[in-house]
């Protein structure tokens, strides 16, 4: 799950894991940025390097959580792979491991998604995955091809050896068809463009794109006939007025204009939004649109957002 | 605090207007006071990613360049119109004047966008030898650094800032100076401030261990060929595989001449920022994230000494032109309207259309209410939202005007 900052992925991306944690199926929700965003939207004190269950779905899914930390899992992938124990700790006190994880490039990446990968093929006692699906709060739109596509990244550095094949198998997972990179956007200028060309960016990474998630629609109170006789002055501030004398607050002049102003304000922004939304409906996949939450994001909303997706075929 | 060194005792500095924390709100940020101080000769925009920290900086350069200051704007990613609008068509690295901009009353704009790779090219060739310069930048360990190291933008940013005021020039305001005032955008950092830790974070790097240990064989007698050593260079072989450990090491032995120069460019930086001519901008928009980041931007910055010169809340719901009209009565008469003509239920739209938008003041009126609580003592300014996306300078012009109205 990629986006512009203020987008709201993260939201949608924990929708999405609830969402797909239906029929008892078990959900891996990661993120890697160190925000902490999933603790605090479900209201969790902040996640450890640990895997947590934090929620459950409809019909007894699972929803599980993570927070990738790139020093944590370089630690552990030395352990697991190499059976670093004692070298591990020395690499940490010479500060290899502080090197390798913000200086050394594309590492950090590798790790984070190296990490996602391990828990993606890992399997339980009885054979089967460990999850049905992970979901991954990733990076923004401006930096999602490069942080799946690792390969490339690492790909100046090492032409051999393990850090070279573990890019390789990971770029393999994320180019599978198992794979599929949902951007969330809002109708404003910025964000639809960065859209464009994230899926742009993606394609020509050979990344799946998923579906495009139009987040904080606001549905209008205005039909398109009111918004017209507004426009064109047929409702006019003594019809309002006239109207007003209907109810508890009683004929006025000055609020029919007041309303009108408010009306017209509305109605710009109304067609911007339309403006934007055309320009989606020129991407050739799937647009989903999740409702504005105008008292913020509780569980209750992340269930019902879950819910629209799910009804919008995204399960 | 230093950064409050031009406030005299027992006065506020000329761009706090009002408000002293005393429960009555914040005080006022005076934008106008802050741009036409010749003091103020850096402006800093900070904040979270999307509350429209670019086009503040933009605003805020092209007003203080029509009230008469030679400016400078240094932009990190600016959205495509809005670049084009200020002329700036191509990436290269280089302040470009911004036509008319400020002609009028004396002053100028000139605007850049930040190219961080060639910066960073740029502070190699200024501080090696062009033979070890080459060998530098086609390194790949250079070459992944300089592109994509995740703290690389944010310390280009400063670094850029630091050459654009050494180039602006010595001598008085008036007195022949290509900038007086630089007004900077910075990266909508994961992190808070990782603009301030990034050079900090480099060189202590750059100065650390790991650096030291690669260096020994390079600098000669095995005397570091500790049991560690030994420890961590079997490990990094078998994990990195040779050819990454011989590549860093050439890396590290041909940049080693420039730490010294890295380590003392970061301190001048640091140093700039936090002088009296500096003015910390906070930006953000009336969402509980943005806030809350807002609010970590300010005890950072307080924390670092930095001189923050207030909170610009971007995008805000403005008074309700029927604003005497409170949510609940209006949607109870729209409920009353539902079953009339169709006059009637157009009107009762017009009223849900109120109601939505003075729940929503009220909900931005109470986080900003919270944020001043918590921090009385930061001048704000809050910023109408536009109906529209501003993409050329008459955009910019009227973001100005509601910045200092």
């Amino acid at each position: 799950m990629t986006g512009k900052g203020g987008t709201g992925k993260t939201t949608v991306a924990a929708a999405l894991a609830i969402s797909l944690a239906t029929r008892g199926r078990k959900v891996l929700l990661c993120e890697v940025e160190g925000r902490q965003g999933i603790a605090r939207l479900f209201d969790v004190p902040p996640l450890p390097y640990e895997e947590r269950e934090i929620g459950v779905g409809h019909g007894g899914g699972q929803v599980y959580a993570l927070a990738i930390d790139a020093e944590a899992a370089l630690m552990e992938y030395l352990a697991m792979y190499y059976k670093l124990g004692r070298a591990g700790k020395a690499l940490d006190k010479f500060g290899v491991i502080d090197f390798a994880t913000t200086i050394a490039p594309g590492v950090r990446d590798v790790l984070l998604t190296g990490k996602v990968y391990e828990a993606g093929r890992r399997r339980g006692k009885d054979g089967g995955y460990s999850y049905d699906a992970i979901v991954v709060d990733a990076p923004p739109t401006g930096r999602i091809s490069r942080f799946l596509n690792v390969n490339n990244e690492v790909a100046g550095l090492a032409k051999v050896g393990p850090i070279r094949k573990q890019a390789d198998a990971v770029t393999t997972m994320m180019q599978g068809r198992r794979t599929a990179v949902h951007l969330v956007t809002v109708l404003e200028e910025m964000p639809v463009q960065e859209t464009l060309d994230a899926i742009a960016d993606l394609r020509s990474a050979d990344l799946g794109v998923g579906n495009v998630i139009v987040n904080q629609v606001r549905q209008s109170p205005l039909t398109p006939p009111a918004q017209d006789a507004i426009g064109s002055g047929r409702l006019d501030a003594a019809a309002i007025s006239a109207s007003l004398a209907k109810t508890s607050i009683g004929a006025s002049a000055e609020l029919g204009v007041g309303l009108l102003e408010e009306g017209a304000a509305h109605a710009v922004r109304q067609e911007l939004q339309t403006d934007q939304r055309k320009v989606l409906a020129g991407v050739d996949t799937q647009v989903i649109e999740l409702a504005y939450v105008s008292e913020g994001i509780d569980m209750g909303a992340l269930y019902d957002l879950a819910l629209s997706l799910r009804e919008q075929g995204l399960q | 605090m230093t950064g409050q060194a031009r406030t005299t005792p027992g006065a506020g500095p000329a761009w706090v207007r009002g408000g002293t924390g005393g429960g009555a709100g914040n005080a006022s940020l005076d934008v106008d006071a802050l741009l036409t101080d010749p003091d103020t000769q850096i402006i800093v925009c900070c904040g979270s990613g999307g509350v429209g920290k670019t086009t503040t900086a933009a605003a805020l350069a092209l007003r203080a360049a029509e009230q008469g200051r030679a400016v400078c704007v240094l932009t990190i990613d600016p959205a495509r119109r809005l670049a084009q609008s200020m002329g700036l068509t191509e990436l290269d690295n280089v302040p470009r004047p911004v036509a008319e901009a400020g002609a009028e009353g004396g002053g100028s704009l000139d605007a850049m966008m930040l190219d961080m790779k060639r910066t960073f090219d740029e502070v190699v060739e200024a501080h090696a030898s062009p033979e070890k310069a080459k060998q530098i930048l086609s390194n790949p360990f250079y070459v992944a650094l300089s592109s994509s190291f995740a703290g690389t933008q944010e310390y280009m940013a400063m670094e850029k800032l630091g050459q654009l005021y050494d180039e602006a020039g010595a001598g008085s305001a008036r007195a022949g100076k290509r900038w007086d005032l630089i007004v900077v955008d910075t990266p909508p950092s994961r992190s808070a401030l990782d603009f301030l830790d990034a050079p900090e974070r480099l060189s202590s790097l750059l100065d650390g261990r790991f650096i030291k240990l690669l260096l020994a064989p390079a600098r000669g007698p095995a005397r570091f060929l500790s049991a560690g050593f030994a420890i961590v260079t079997n490990a990094l072989n078998k994990v990195l595989g040779a050819q990454v450990l011989s590549d860093v090491q050439t890396f590290v032995a041909a940049f080693d001449t420039l730490f010294g120069g890295f380590r003392q460019r970061a301190d001048a930086t640091f140093a700039l920022l936090q002088a009296e001519g500096t003015a910390f901008l906070v930006v953000a928009a009336p969402d509980p994230d943005a806030m809350r980041e807002a609010a970590y931007f300010v005890e950072r910055l307080t924390h670092e000494d930095m001189p923050l010169a207030g909170l610009v809340v971007n995008r805000v719901t403005d008074l309700p032109a029927a604003a005497m009209l409170d949510a609940s009565e209006a949607e109870s008469a729209a409920r009353t309207l539902d079953s009339g003509a169709e006059t009637d239920q157009q009107v009762a739209g017009l009223l849900r259309v109120h109601a939505e938008r003075m729940l929503v003041r009220a909900r931005e009126q109470k986080l900003k209410r919270s944020f001043s609580a918590a921090h009385p003592a930061v001048a704000t300014v809050s910023v109408p939202a536009l109906a529209g996306d501003v993409h050329d300078l008459e955009g910019l012009r009227q973001i100005g005007a509601l910045l200092t109205a």
